[in-house]
């Protein structure tokens, strides 16, 4: 239950890192998800992203809509400012937060049916305005809490528990998003800590709208055979185009590969992401080849993941608005108030 | 008709032009208006325009008042008729020994006009065509040529209208040259054909002193820039577009960075009301002053955002300007129809706070005040005026500000407070106010983070679906509200020359005309005390006021009588006692209207007076 406090167990040899935090302290209440929701294991890769980037918790606010996705906020990083808001407009909640001070890390969570069916207007408006925000959909293709109806992203053809079939076409919010202007995208898969991870990072280190896309299996409503976004489907049928790993400009570079099997990519804050081709014919700098290549894949059937596209030099909604550098929330009276001087001269023009 | 009866009147009389929407009359008619102002005459004049962008028809309304009366009249003194769309209906508004201004390039047959108004042609398109090459010129330049040939027509100073083009075109001297001349062709024509001046006249006076001029919404925009808003969320709509315009553009005037050009402000176009709220909401709650401006439809839209503000207790700042509702409605049309959808917005058990600016200058004090409130009291604000404050430039007091006031920006938990290990619960109500301590994020990295949401939880901002939790929080919210009586702007009482038992209460846009009946009433024997209330929840003067007196008229600009349920609702009164004065067509209300109402209504309470039914 969330009302539970986690209890700190605290074994003397945790690993630190470098602002002397453990792994606990990204921590949250204890889930109140059902037992092997892939959620929860959402949750845990986000703790370690923040963990091994190093990220002040207070940095960072963390904000969801409604849903079994949108409750994981309260599961991880406690000590970090969180706002569950209301369904389906996490998005402008959050763009919102974002304008007043642009110096916090801003991570959005949503669902599938927060994001893609009674959200999907914010959803789209918030990348095209280049929000600078982690948004990630814990894509189930089901409403969990109203006990199993269809979302939006349910592919058409899957069944439901009850055996419905769903006749509706799906949304895919990766494609929408590549169009729409997020400049990181991404798909990865709940039980795929080592591919989701690294994603995480990256995102949270991107300048800009990063959306990442994770199918994460409803172990209650939607783990069946006829489900597309059941953990045998999905793994079976995962098509991973690259491999992530996020290079910090502190980090030693030690990683060696093959020639042209790397990809090399400088992010706005001198993170480094080295992307190690799976498929060979990929290029994630090429937003028009990586929606082609999705369709394509998609209507075989296949689930692509692995970071999708990335644009480096993107600019954010602050640039675009050109806005102080000083958070907009911490400026003081003195340069906000024109006073009593300015006024007086208004007044003349206006007689 | 002869001479003698026709209308006669100095600094009291109303002119009306009908135009062409998009025709470029709108400037035209403000420089008539302006005109007459720097005469230190007082005028009121107000659009009545279609929702639409160019070819429906358009008038401007300027009621010349001596008497420094802002309301609107009715009635049409002076008709310059320059739409024949609309010529028939034109030419009947004019009030009996009125007269007609025309454009007499074309002759009209007799059986256009009446025999019982004054016409006074002046062929404006010969003139134009004669002066001018340009077809756009032609069309701009004649109204300014018409406003030349009325400035001779009304007696009005030709050298102050002159001062008045060089003052709003200063650093374009071909444009004030050009202006100028059209001004002096239609000045010099009417001098020239018709009898100057006629029997409406404008006479210098010292009734407007240093009052300015300007439009609601735009003092809004500007209560907004010195109440220290920096973040806007809009969607664009009739008739609240041009609070965030106004914003923008004192913004950048006063708001831009001097060393290197960088905005000290964020404003975001949404692509709803939805999302307009949804960011108001997140800047809000992330400690930036924000605000959004819409109407009637935007309200509904953003009404679960509403609660989730209530509840989470969130500061924001919305001006609604009211227009003819409900559904779509009239766009350009005044009401007060939004009242109740705002005192109790959203599901659940809310209420709001709700302030009631009458004209511009209140626009700007209660618009910066407003974000005070909202930060004071952890809860959205609503600022409610209507189209007719809102889009009608109005002569009020000038604007003054106090450089030593600072903003109050509330309960806030400092990180020093964390720091010295002061208990923080986000929801425990610490001073019996009802108001808790909030912590922005990355106030502190190990202490002061919260959990928001909009569901139930405790004093500590932990999930709790315990009933005793949640009747904490309501009570405390409910306690909260009426902390909020003694914070928002007290009403303004208006007594009768003479002790009387009949009192009415009225708000916002109502105001001016209101004041000029209260001293039409006075002069027929009607004896009544007023009370202006600009603000929900009502203060114990509100109640005291109502119970002071056996009966009360609720003056309001709407078919449900919303203000009236609001404080039968509040106030537990007995509904007998307030009675409805309605006023709900889509145009501002007027004095006659008021004055003839109250009469009507007091003669028949006189007839069987409410305290002798009661038992």
């Amino acid at each position: 239950m969330t009302y539970l406090a986690k209890p700190r167990l605290l074994t003397a040899d945790a690993p630190r890192n470098a602002l002397g935090y453990t792994r606990r302290d990204y921590e949250g209440a204890i889930s109140t998800l059902c037992a092997g929701c892939g959620h929860d294991s959402i949750s845990a890769a986000i703790v370690q992203a923040c963990f091994d980037l190093d990220i002040e918790p207070h940095r960072v606010a963390k904000l969801s809509g409604i849903g079994c996705s949108s409750k994981t906020p309260d599961y991880f990083l406690g000590n970090s400012h969180g706002f569950n808001s209301v369904h389906g407009r996490m998005p402008s909640v959050l763009t919102g937060a974002a304008l007043a001070n642009r110096n916090l890390i801003y991570l959005g969570v949503s669902g599938d049916g927060d994001s893609a069916s009674i959200g999907i207007g914010q959803f789209a408006h918030a990348m095209r305005r280049g929000v600078n925000m982690t948004y990630i959909v814990e894509n189930n293709g089901v409403y969990g809490l109203t006990k199993g109806q269809f979302s939006a992203t349910a592919d058409k053809g899957s069944k439901s528990k009850r055996g419905v079939v769903n006749s509706d076409s799906p949304i895919d919010l990766v494609t929408l998003a590549l169009q729409l202007g997020a400049s990181y995208v991404g798909r990865s898969f709940s039980g795929d800590k080592e591919q989701l991870v690294p994603l995480i990072k990256g995102a949270l280190r991107h300048n800009g709208p990063a959306f990442i896309d994770v199918i994460s299996p409803c172990v209650t409503f939607n783990n069946h055979a006829g489900s597309t976004k059941s953990y045998d489907y999905v793994r079976e049928h995962n098509e991973a185009v690259n491999r992530v790993e996020v290079i910090l400009p502190r980090d030693k570079i030690e990683t060696s590969y093959p020639p042209g099997s790397l990809r090399r990519v400088v992010q706005h804050d001198g993170s480094i992401l080295h992307l190690r081709k799976l498929a060979e014919d990929y290029d994630p700098s090429d937003r028009i080849g990586a929606i082609n290549y999705l369709q394509g894949r998609q209507a075989l059937g296949e689930i692509v993941t692995g970071l999708l596209y990335v644009d480096s030099s993107a600019l954010d909604m602050h640039s675009h608005l050109n806005t102080v550098e000083k958070p907009l929330n911490q400026l003081g009276d003195a340069y906000l108030c024109p006073g009593s001087k300015v006024l007086e001269a208004l007044n003349t023009s206006l007689r | 008709m002869s001479a003698a009866q026709a209308i006669q009147s100095i600094n009291d009389f109303v002119v009306k032009f009908a135009n062409v929407n998009g025709s470029g009359s709108a400037s035209a008619n403000e420089l008539f208006a302006r005109a007459i102002i720097r005469m230190g005459v007082p005028v009121a004049p107000r659009n009545i325009f279609p929702s639409n962008i160019q070819g429906l028809p358009t008038w401007y309304e300027v009621r010349v008042t001596g008497e420094g009366w802002l309301g609107a009249r009715g009635g049409c003194d002076m008709m310059v008729a320059m739409n024949p769309q609309t010529w028939d209906r034109d030419v009947a508004a004019i009030d009996p020994g009125g007269y007609l201004f025309y454009d007499c390039t074309k002759p009209m047959p007799r059986s256009k006009f009446r025999d019982d108004i004054t016409v006074l042609g002046v062929p404006l398109t010969a003139m134009c065509n004669a002066e001018y090459s340009d077809a756009r010129q032609r069309q701009l330049f004649k109204n300014v040529m018409y406003v030349g040939a009325l400035v001779a027509l009304l007696d009005i100073d030709f050298e102050a209208t002159e001062k008045l083009i060089a003052d709003r075109y200063r650093g374009k001297d071909k444009l004030i040259d050009a202006n100028i001349n059209a001004l002096r062709l239609g000045y010099d024509y009417a001098k020239k054909h018709l009898p100057c001046p006629i029997g409406l006249r404008v006479e210098r006076s010292d009734k407007v002193g240093d009052w300015i001029f300007i439009d609601g919404n735009s003092a809004c925009g500007l209560g907004a820039v010195y109440g220290g808003a920096t973040v806007a969320g809009w969607y664009p709509i009739t008739p609240s577009t041009s609070v965030i315009e106004a914003f923008a553009s004192y913004c950048r005037k006063y708001r831009t960075d001097p060393d290197n050009g960088h905005a000290r402000y964020a404003i975001v176009q949404a692509e709803d009301e939805l999302a307009s709220i949804g960011m108001v909401i997140g800047a809000a709650w992330n400690g930036a002053r924000s605000f959004t401006a819409t109407s009637g439809p935007g309200i509904s839209l953003m009404q679960e955002f509403f609660g989730l503000a209530y509840f989470a207790e969130i500061p924001a700042v919305i001006f609604d300007v009211q227009r003819g509702s409900p559904s779509t409605g009239m766009p350009t049309r005044t009401q007060q129809s939004d009242l109740l959808a705002c005192a109790y917005a959203s599901h659940g058990d809310t209420r709001h706070v709700l302030l009631f600016p009458e004209d511009p200058y209140e626009c700007f004090t209660l618009g910066a005040q407003a974000f005070d409130l909202a930060d004071r009291l952890q809860t959205p604000v609503f600022v409610l005026l209507d189209l007719d404050i809102g889009m009608n430039e109005r002569l009020c007091k000038p604007f003054d500000w106090d450089d030593e006031r600072r903003y109050d920006r509330g309960k806030l938990m400092t990180y020093e407070d964390l720091e010295a290990g002061k208990n923080f619960g986000r929801y425990l109500d610490v001073d019996g106010d009802g108001i808790p301590y909030r912590t922005i994020p990355a106030t502190h990295p190990t202490k002061g983070a919260y959990f928001t949401r909009g569901t139930t939880r405790n004093a500590y901002a932990k999930y709790s679906e315990t009933g005793a939790d949640y009747i904490y929080n309501m009570e405390r919210l409910r306690r909260k509200f009426d902390t909020a009586k003694d914070l928002v702007p007290s009403p303004i009482v208006q007594k009768s020359s003479q002790p009387t038992r009949i009192g009415a209460i009225y708000y916002g846009s109502t105001g001016p005309a209101m004041a000029e009946a209260h001293a039409l009433l006075e002069a027929d024997g009607v004896h009544i005390d007023i009370m202006r209330v600009r603000a929900f929840p009502f203060c114990d003067e509100v109640m005291q006021f109502i119970a002071d007196h056996d009966f009360v008229f609720v003056v309001e600009q709407n078919e449900s009588a919303q203000l009236r349920t609001l404080l039968i609702n509040e106030g537990e009164i007995d509904p007998k006692r307030l009675v409805r004065v309605l006023h709900y067509d889509g145009s501002p209300i007027t004095a006659r209207f008021i004055a003839t109402r109250i009469t009507e209504a007091a003669s028949e309470r006189k007839i069987s007076p409410i305290r002798k039914v009661a038992p």
